[in-house]
């Protein structure tokens, strides 16, 4: 086209351009609709997030087609590699389903503005480009749009002190945390005077072992993105945020944003610090024990529904840092499973608490859920599957992502860590049944019947097939899963 | 390699101490040799010559602030206009296509804001515009 841009560089972000669009539409015809038709912008975000994935699609097929492994824009600072597509399909499902669950959810709050799906399809563009950018100032631009978008989400129900608490305490703690990542990020790219990955990573590897500044970078990129991740000792907002948040904000923040930033964990700790990997691994180790660890055990005492999954949620990002640890082909596959997985079970956890949502009842206690077996077999018997899944049980989807999970600890010689874990999903399914326990033993405190709105509806058929469907039949998912990961080992 | 990539510094840092003890002297002197007659007119503060008519610790109106938000934004991506405006010849079609499409995204935000009623002095701080 020209000297700056080559068509090949919009090839690459025309999925990121369309949600862009379809976000800056959805705000504009928000304008126009009355309280009647406010579903309308869901629609139309729906349709912005299908159209994406169409253009995802075809950029994924037209690669297999030539056999590219990868796609070089804008001078190597986005690189659209099998990851990033992988991690994009990741992005787009849970964007989706929180959209469809949001509907009801705000109709409930009387917070029912087009700006929350605005922000939402918002969020997924920063979420894809983070996962695409090999380029420092992209990633930190990239990581911020998604982060600044999940905090006006969290406070989105402004006239609901938990909500707004929720969200001042993320952006003060978050904006800490991106200050510190942005710190690490300045002394890498002092070392090696570039701020592309591929140019650190070589700059990084012809550097001493044990080299001060190396270290410096290491711990201050490292405490950025545990924050990010919800990683013990970084942990403390989660909480909060999650129970703070509405109940559809929380499904996508749970999935989406800690997809991508894991992802963005992954992209660094192996590409530019990938040399370094003696250094860090002792670190990565006591962390995820510690997250594993506090994760399990705090949950055990919450009363709260959304809280317990929050804890829950710390305690996988451990589980997800152990297949860091090992480092291995089985680890990478172990992680990209266990995400795409997470994303179905968890947000569909999520939804079933959504569904419980009444004008007087918020549903998010634990004691709310008494008697669901006797008052609403569907949901309760949903809510089982769900449970089932995350503590990793077999029949169930969870149990993949676990299996390769330790596999790899156990091909690496990670025994004792491994033993660890597997520990701790007994703990985990303590926590889990006890609000089976109260679902299915206790007498339900009301006979008000539970409606289910359309978009719940097709949201908790999704996950529910979804968690069952991949733990049946995994290989075409073990595969795609599998075949993505290989172009982020170096 | 690695020394004279901090020799560069030296001239900084030679600077910072100069510009440090010249001021600090400057400040010194002043309060050593300076002569104080503190009357009510000099221990107000300094409003641009006028007097000041209260204390500036109170509350302000949410509007302002809304208002200077928008101000903000708008301003800096103003000022991008600037840079692109010089080198507007250099840039051809190229330069005039993607200020089309910035001009678009920020007259979208515009639009935004106009029609949310933020810039409506008497109901903006409710945030609704119905």
């Amino acid at each position: 086209m020209n000297e700056y841009f080559s068509p090949i560089d919009f090839l690459v972000l025309k999925p990121v351009i369309l949600l862009t669009l379809f976000g800056i539409g959805v705000m504009l015809t928000d304008l126009f609709l009355d309280q009647q038709h406010k579903y309308m912008n869901a629609v139309t975000a729906l349709v912005g997030l299908a159209f994406a994935a169409v253009q995802l699609w075809l950029i994924q097929s037209e690669m297999a087609a030539q056999g590219v492994a990868q796609i070089e824009a804008f001078r190597g600072a986005v690189v659209l590699d099998r990851f990033a597509i992988y991690f994009s399909w990741i992005f787009l499902i849970s964007s989706a389903i929180a959209i469809l669950i949001a509907i009801r959810y705000l109709e409930i709050e009387q917070e029912h503005h087009g700006e929350h799906y605005a922000i939402m399809l918002f969020a997924a563009v920063g979420m894809m480009v983070l996962v695409m950018g090999m380029d420092l100032v992209t990633l930190f631009i990239a990581l911020e749009l998604m982060v600044l978008s999940v905090y006006i989400l969290t406070g989105f129900l402004r006239r609901d002190r938990r909500s707004n608490e929720a969200a001042l305490k993320y952006l003060l703690l978050g904006a800490f945390s991106s200050g510190i990542l942005a710190y690490g990020m300045s002394l890498l790219y002092g070392m090696s005077g570039s701020t592309n990955l591929n140019v650190i990573a070589d700059s990084l590897a012809a550097r001493p072992a044990g080299d001060p500044l190396v270290l410096i970078a290491i711990t201050a990129i490292a405490a950025g993105l545990f924050f990010k991740v919800g990683a013990v000792p970084f942990h403390q907002w989660l909480p909060d945020a999650y129970e703070g948040a509405p109940t559809s904000v929380t499904a996508f923040m749970s999935v989406g944003p800690k997809a991508a930033s894991f992802a963005f964990l992954l992209r660094m700790f192996l590409v530019p610090l990938g040399s370094a990997r003696e250094e860090w691994l002792p670190l990565l180790v006591g962390v995820s024990i510690a997250t594993m660890t506090l994760g399990n055990l705090a949950a055990i005492s919450q009363s709260n529904v959304k809280r317990l999954l929050a804890y829950s949620a710390i305690s996988h990002a451990g589980y997800l840092l152990l297949g860091l640890v090992s480092g291995n082909e089985t680890g990478m596959k172990g992680i990209a499973i266990y995400f795409l997985v997470y994303t179905f079970m968890n947000m569909g956890a999520f939804a079933v608490i959504v569904a419980l949502r009444r004008r007087d009842l918020i549903g998010d206690e634990i004691d709310d859920m008494a008697g669901l077996m006797y008052k609403c077999p569907t949901a309760a018997v949903l809510m089982l599957i769900f449970l089932l899944s995350l503590a990793g049980i077999p029949p169930t989807a969870g149990f993949l992502g676990k299996y390769f999970i330790f596999l790899s600890l156990i091909e690496t010689g990670h025994i004792t860590l491994a033993v660890i874990a597997v520990l701790y999903v007994a703990v985990a399914l303590y926590y889990y049944f006890r609000i089976v326990a109260v679902m299915f033993m206790r007498e339900p405190v009301d006979q008000e019947k539970l409606s289910f709105s359309p978009g719940i509806r097709i949201a908790l058929g999704v996950t529910a097939a979804m968690t069952i469907l991949i733990g049946l039949y995994p290989e075409p998912f073990i595969q795609f899963a599998g075949s993505t990961v290989l172009s982020i080992l170096r | 390699m690695q020394n004279a990539y901090f020799q560069n510094y030296i001239p900084v840092i030679l600077m910072l101490l100069v510009v440090v003890a010249l001021a600090g002297a400057m400040l010194a002197l002043s309060w050593i040799l300076g002569e104080r007659k503190p009357s009510r007119a000099k221990l107000s503060a300094y409003e641009c010559g006028i007097q000041p008519t209260g204390d500036a610790r109170q509350r302000f109106s949410v509007k302002f602030y809304l208002v200077a938000m928008i101000f903000i934004l708008f301003d800096v991506e103003v000022i991008f206009l600037f840079p692109w405006a010089v080198i507007y010849r250099e840039l051809k079609w190229f330069g005039f296509v993607e200020m089309l499409l910035f001009i678009l995204l920020v007259g979208a935000g515009f639009a935004y804001v106009w029609k949310k009623g933020a810039l409506d002095w008497t109901n903006a701080d409710t945030g609704d515009s119905t």
